[in-house]
């Protein structure tokens, strides 16, 4: 038997043991029995390690590695590992490191002791044990054992042959991963390097440059001056005749043209001089090199990428967008892949070069390959403008509804982000918004649905198209819950609109009180409904009974039934508004009115965030909530209002300098139910109007601010602050953030410098635009900021009167 | 970077795993499995790049990959290696084997597994691209499996060992051993 297994097992192998039992694990026809021969070699093997000397010790090794790659335990074979590198015999040495490499790794015990071996290794007169040595410590050397062995390295660097020196250089590179300091070590030898002819040193010797360069600009700009000698070698490999040896379907040794021109990249970026000695060379390969094999087209691309990356004349920039756009109709689709890879990362910069290729990239979106469709989808969203928005979102949301699920969610808030920067009108926004929650509701981001409420309330002149809208498509499908909270909140909204039947956007909808309360009572019985999306429904519901005359009763009973629902979220709720409609019956108006419009983020109105967080807490149907709806902070709120940089009323009021006094709004009805949901009920006091055009608000430390204000329009105002200095030094960094009530829009232009010169020579005005459609009593609080003589100062005023012409 | 390199049947059987940053043993496995189904869901006329698999790295590391009949070759790199390099890197790593092996087919990789690591280990280290040239590769597997053999003794040459034993003059071993008062029976060993 042994000779017919001699025979069969071909020259290259005399291990017999490990075939025979590789072949008992292939009999296994179960896995059952599988992990049964396992265990008995597994069982031999240890014993085996166990015994002193015995000639199979490889073949035992060799096996444990045959198991473990199967997925079975192996631990117990480290320290044979360690035995096996320390044997003087080569077999044995060999298995012994692989075996390393693949058991072992820094953070086991057993690696340590490897280092002494390896270091005896690292001189062995037998080249082949030195390259197993580097191979494994290239492979799993600890920072420890590379800070030892890192002179050994170098000058292995140096003085050895060449296949010794291209396993060094890449030795070295990994001890520089693994402690940076000791790049400087290898910088010298890594240049000497540059000069052999062998090309697998030049190869190692570029990658280990490339890594240097990376690491430490001071590197980088050292190895610039071997720029030259690089488009020498290139040169040479390009320009020069067959040479067989490196030669790889007609092009010579294309991946050590791969990597200089890699490194070329990182050498030539934002660099003039090097750029320029590079520009022939690089004109040179993208024109002769042959794009019709895949490894002319792996130099051709890299090629390309080097030369969008560095300081490169226009025409080789044309030059390069070209080919990556003869890429991109390649019918490979590789190459396809490719191209758009390196298209993604031009976009930025060369944007309207990338633009050109529109309409192939929105193509790819249409290709049955995975990988293109994800390419295509991302460069896509890179390149939606404010010209091009319509089409690309049809493109879009067309592949929204066929696009494989990984990509969905990306593809939806790739979605929702170009429509936000670039919608052409608020019902497009509105409308596709409303199209992506229909067909990928699922993947949506949560915050979506807040975001989509918000915009919605802004939109006053669409709310009756909104909510005809999402009524027709809460009774087609409500399954997708982002989608039906967005309905629910709608409808408890503005329900009143949807009954009056009438609609100058859309197809007007005919429906009952009935009607529209089955549609939330479906919602609220669903088992596809949400905990969360039941909330919505509820209080939609309640809503509604402020906004319709007949089926307050229904109402009424739906409310009281859910006052014992399991849930303790929506019992809560039932029995607040239960008690809503007993208690406090006379306030069940007031607090069910509409929602006051919700501010947007404005550029220089700090107090956005803020003010977001405090209607957030106000919506009573915001899905995060746990606490219940009415008994809010009220002070909390309120002080909100004010309250420049999202703190707390404390840090303003213990702020000395200021210089009025900071009143807090009198909240008489904090107590109570209702009043904390909108400032409506907390009062303003009114103050004269007072006649004079300019008011100085502001003079303290010199700095002076008067405001003037002008009515746009009824609830419009346009407020123009004006600030000078009138102390000996100049003033920097000059800048005002203003606050203003919760229902007045506020927008803050650009100022028109941030600089005080002394002694009024110049004045700084900033305009801010107010509207007030609530016409509540304007006030706004400002905060001054500026730098002078070296110290930054900060200051408060609060203005409670607007001139007005 | 390489990250690792593994090839695989077209059932998902393990045929040569190197893993160029350590993972734990059960973690391996999972990424063999997870690879093995994001490529061969993957049609033959698609791109070799595969994006996404979680367990084996985040963003930047992509799968390129070759299916040569009844075996995946997969590289799992990040950005910093060139994409076509590396397809081209699998081709000539291909071509080795089967100028090794002389037509190489998946048995050879199944019973030879240590030849393939070392030969694999000619062609990249530590993670990073070697050598590219396939004579080159070739030549130096050469010296060292002569190395391997010329080291001798039972392991380098069973067909001499074999002869040499079966040639060899053993005593008649006795049945039965009868001193004195001292009776031993033999157990009987079978024939080598």
């Amino acid at each position: 038997m042994l000779q017919r297994l001699v025979n069969t097992s071909n020259a290259m192998s005399p291990s017999v043991p490990l075939q025979e039992m590789i072949r008992a694990i292939r009999s296994a026809r179960t896995q059952c029995e599988e992990r049964g021969v396992i265990q008995r070699e597994c069982a031999a093997i240890r014993a085996q390690f166990r015994q002193a000397d015995n000639g199979g010790r490889s073949h035992n090794l060799a096996k444990l590695l045959y198991v473990h790659m199967l997925g079975y335990p192996a631990h117990f074979g480290q320290m044979e590992c360690v035995r096996m590198i320390a044997s003087p015999r080569y077999s044995e040495k060999r298995v012994g490191y692989l075996g390393a490499m693949m058991l072992l790794d820094e953070k086991q015990d057993a690696s340590l002791l490897i280092t002494n071996s390896i270091k005896n290794d690292l001189s062995h007169s037998n080249q082949y044990v030195q390259s197993l040595a580097l191979c494994t410590l290239a492979c799993m050397g600890s920072a420890e054992m590379c800070r030892d062995l890192a002179p050994e390295i170098d000058r292995l660097l140096r003085a050895s042959n060449s296949y010794i020196k291209k396993k060094a250089a890449l030795c070295a590179v990994h001890i520089v991963r693994k402690v940076h300091e000791l790049g400087e070590l290898f910088a010298p030898a890594a240049r000497s390097l540059l000069a052999e002819k062998n090309h697998g040193v030049l190869h190692g010797a570029v990658v280990l440059i490339t890594e240097l360069c990376e690491r430490n600009p001071e590197t980088l700009e050292r190895f610039r001056k071997t720029v030259p000698d690089l488009v020498q070698i290139m040169k040479g490999l390009v320009i020069s005749g067959y040479s067989p040896e490196h030669d790889v379907a007609g092009v010579s040794d294309p991946f050590l043209q791969v990597r200089i021109l890699r490194l070329l990249r990182i050498l030539g970026r934002n660099n003039e001089a090097a750029s320029d000695a590079m520009n022939d060379l690089l004109a040179q390969v993208a024109t002769n090199t042959d794009s019709t094999k895949t490894v002319g087209n792996a130099v051709l691309y890299e090629t390309v990428l080097t030369v969008l990356d560095i300081k490169s004349e226009s025409g080789l920039r044309v030059l390069a967008v070209n080919i990556l756009g003869r890429f991109l109709l390649n019918n490979d689709r590789n190459i396809r892949y490719i191209a758009m890879t390196s298209l993604q990362r031009i976009v930025g910069t060369d944007h309207n070069a990338v633009q050109r290729h529109r309409g192939t990239i929105v193509d790819c979106l249409k290709d049955q390959d995975a990988s293109v469709k994800r390419r295509a989808l991302e460069l896509s969203l890179a390149l939606v403008s404010a010209t091009n928005i319509r089409s690309m979102m049809k493109e879009l949301l067309l592949f929204l509804s066929s696009c494989p699920l990984e990509l969905r969610s990306q593809a939806a808030s790739g979605i929702f982000n170009a429509a936000e920067r670039y919608a052409p009108s608020q019902r497009w926004h509105i409308d596709t918004i409303l199209h992506v929650l229909t067909t990928a509701g699922g993947d949506v981001r949560d915050e979506t649905v807040p975001n989509l409420i918000q915009l919605i309330t802004n939109t006053s002149e669409l709310h009756c198209y909104t909510v005809h809208k999402l009524y027709r498509a809460l009774l087609s499908d409500i399954s997708q819950q982002s989608l039906v909270q967005v309905a629910c909140w709608c409808i408890g909204e503005y329900g009143d609109l949807l009954l009056r039947g009438e609609c100058q956007e859309t197809e007007p909808v005919q429906v009952t009180e009935d009607d529209v309360l089955d549609a939330l009572e479906t919602v609220l019985q669903s088992h596809m409904s949400a905990p969360a999306t039941r909330g919505f429904a509820l209080t939609a519901t309640m809503k509604l009974s402020t906004r319709i005359t007949d089926n307050v009763d229904r109402i009424r009973s739906i409310v009281s039934i859910y006052g014992s629902c399991i849930d303790v979220e929506l019992q809560q709720r039932a029995v607040e508004y239960n008690a809503l409609f007993k208690k406090y019956d006379h306030m069940r108006a007031a607090v069910l009115e509409r929602m006051p419009v919700i501010e947007k983020n404005s550029p220089g109105h700090t107090n956005g965030e803020s003010t977001r967080e405090a209607v957030k807490e106000v919506q009573p149907a915001k899905v995060k909530q746990a606490e219940t709806l009415l008994p809010q902070q009220p002070a909390n709120q309120v002080c909100d209002l004010l309250d420049l940089l999202g703190g707390s009323e404390e840090p303003l009021q213990s702020n000395p300098a200021v210089g009025s006094t900071v009143p807090v709004l009198p909240i008489s009805t904090s107590s109570t139910a209702g009043g904390d949901l909108l400032d409506l009920l907390g009062g303003l006091e009114p103050t004269p109007l007072t006649p004079a055009p300019t008011v100085t608000v502001y003079e303290k430390s010199g700095v002076t601010l008067t405001l003037s204000s002008e009515k746009q329009s009824d609830s419009g105002l346009t407020v123009t602050l004006t600030a000078s200095n009138s102390t000996d030094s100049d003033i920097s960094s000059f800048t005002l953030q203003a606050a203003v009530p919760k229902s007045v829009q506020l927008h803050m232009k650009a100022p028109s410098g941030d600089s005080l010169p002394a002694r009024g020579a110049a004045k700084v005005t900033q305009m801010v635009v107010l509207s007030n459609p609530n016409k509540v009593n304007l006030k706004m609080r400002i905060r001054i900021s500026y730098t002078s003589q070296g110290s930054a100062f900060q200051d408060t005023v609060q203005v409670d009167s607007f001139p007005e012409h | 970077m390489i990250k690792a390199i593994l090839i695989f049947n077209n059932h998902g059987k393990p045929r040569l795993i190197r893993f160029y940053q350590y993972f734990a043993e059960d973690m391996q496995q999972q990424i063999i499995r997870e690879t093995f189904h994001l490529v061969s869901k993957r049609d033959d006329n698609v791109c070799n790049f595969l994006e996404g698999g979680s367990l084996i790295g985040g963003s930047d590391y992509k799968l390129i990959y070759r299916h040569y009949a009844t075996l995946y070759f997969v590289f799992c790199v990040d950005s910093s290696e060139s994409e076509l390099g590396i397809l081209d890197l699998i081709q000539v790593f291909v071509e080795t084997l089967d100028k090794c092996f002389e037509n190489v087919c998946e048995l050879d990789l199944i019973f030879h597994m240590d030849r393939v690591h070392y030969i694999l280990q000619e062609v990249v280290m530590g993670g990073m691209v070697l050598e590219t040239n396939m004579n080159e590769i070739v030549a130096q597997v050469e010296v060292q499996n002569r190395m391997e053999k010329s080291e001798g003794g039972l392991s380098a040459a069973p067909a001499r060992a074999v002869s040499a034993v079966k040639n060899m003059n053993l005593p008649e071993i006795p049945r039965n051993i009868n001193i004195g008062d001292i009776n031993i029976k033999v157990p009987s060993l079978s024939p080598f």
